[in-house]
């Protein structure tokens, strides 16, 4: 028989918890790429893209993360790929994570006053240099806050891998509760490094909202 | 080639129905409680002494900062070691009222902040009570500021209880799950159960937008005019 001390239980999930770190950027720089891809079509007004990305966003949001997980994992292997936990979790929460904040970029474009997209337009600049030069850089000083918030999101979102099998946080929880039979201890010390790692996250979205409000 | 066979799945309709009729159970409940709490923390937070408004704080912190997952299987699996047994289904209930008091604490309180100070002025010089300045003037049209924030939210709840399938309630996503253990067609299953999952958000939502100012804020000074 062995006995698990508290720190050998809180070890084994700090070690785990590389894997929720890793597997929240995978899916925040992820989806924040198909998320920026995706506003660029809105804003070029690409034929469908309104509609299209409108219906996405509907998705993701209309539904339960575990569903896109579930279907990742199952709809790959219907292909024919063998596909791991990390593919199937990483595209699931790329994908979800674009679904957001793909609209909540989109928010903080259409904050930019009007004037500011007429003025770039008589000034015929075309649809990139508005965009690079006009546009974006107001528009990136709104959503700073509202993308930290998300991160926030997608950190918490990972714990949902852990049904899939991916082995991060939570699943390293449920493992170390079948081993030591304190699933007391164990799940308190997983929300506390859950805790550790969104708190910081949260605290510096406020943070920044603030500044930016005052700012004005 | 793929072959998709929706029939298989869609031939059990009546295990689908039933989760989604559990899922809505569970929601409801959640929804009704974790308003109820959450209007409390908000009240506790504002008016409430010091170590209670502290408490309520910390609780409002550690939820909104912790994966609903986790909770659930702390109140599920942890709890009991305390000689808390709950069954999955009032673990669920438990977790996601929780859950939502700790958000909807938050949303309320901006909407109890935006109330113009003219209205508790006017409250107090008509002679009403602490309780009553509350409950008559200042929480209906709270409520209703922040309505669809809230609304969101009860949705944004009640798709994460589809988690709660992992400890065996059995909602939507445990019947999706059951019928994919009987017959294999696990993509076709989960894809059923997530246009469900949309309808159900679709259809909530409406029905709360709908709901709000019916009878929980409707009866405002102004509402009708």
């Amino acid at each position: 028989m062995v006995d698990f001390s508290l720190w050998d239980i809180f070890r084994n999930l700090l070690l785990a918890a590389r894997w929720t770190v890793g597997l929240s950027l995978v899916a925040f720089v992820g989806g924040g790429l198909v998320g920026l891809a995706l506003l660029l079509m809105r804003l070029a007004q690409w034929p469908g893209a309104q509609r299209g990305v409108a219906a996405y966003v509907q998705l993701f949001q209309g539904t339960p993360l575990l569903m896109p997980l579930f279907l990742a994992y199952f709809g790959l292997a219907l292909l024919g790929l063998n596909v791991s936990a990390w593919v199937a979790a990483g595209m699931a929460l790329t994908l979800y994570a674009s679904a957001f904040l793909t609209e909540i970029w989109r928010g903080c474009v259409m904050a930019v006053p009007q004037g500011q997209w007429e003025a770039a337009d008589s000034l015929a600049l075309s649809f990139t240099e508005k965009m690079r030069h006009v546009v974006g850089p107001q528009a990136l000083r709104i959503a700073l806050p509202p993308t930290v918030g998300f991160l926030v999101q997608v950190i918490k979102g990972t714990a949902l891998a852990s049904v899939i099998g991916f082995i991060e946080l939570t699943k390293a929880g449920t493992m170390i509760t079948n081993a030591t039979f304190r699933p007391f201890t164990v799940y308190a010390c997983v929300a506390l490094l859950y805790f550790a790692l969104c708190w910081p996250v949260s605290a510096a979205a406020r943070k920044l909202e603030r500044s930016f409000k005052h700012g004005r | 080639m793929i072959q998709l066979d929706f029939m298989a799945v869609l031939a059990q309709w009546p295990a689908l129905l039933k989760g989604a009729g559990f899922t809505l159970a569970l929601s409801g409940t959640a929804a009704v409680a974790g308003l109820g709490l959450g209007v409390a923390c908000a009240w506790a937070r504002a008016w409430g002494p010091r170590p209670v408004a502290a408490a309520v704080s910390a609780y409002v912190e550690l939820i909104r900062n912790t994966p609903f997952i986790v909770q659930l299987f702390f109140i599920y699996f942890g709890l009991p070691s305390l000689g808390v047994k709950l069954s999955p289904e009032w673990a669920s209930v438990l977790a996601m009222v929780v859950n939502l008091g700790a958000y909807a604490a938050e949303i309320v309180r901006a909407g109890i902040d935006g109330t113009p100070q003219g209205q508790w002025e006017a409250a107090r010089s008509l002679a009403l009570t602490e309780a009553q300045v509350f409950t008559r003037v200042v929480l209906p049209p709270a409520l209703g500021r922040v309505w669809p924030a809230l609304v969101s939210q009860i949705v944004i709840v009640m798709l994460g209880s589809a988690v709660c399938g992992q400890i065996s309630a059995q909602e939507l996503s445990y019947a999706a799950n059951l019928i994919q253990s009987r017959n294999f067609r696990a993509f076709e299953a989960t894809l059923i159960a997530t246009a469900i999952y949309l309808l159900l958000s679709v259809g909530v939502r409406g029905l709360l937008n709908w709901l709000g100012p019916c009878f929980i804020f409707g009866r405002l000074p102004g509402a009708g005019r």
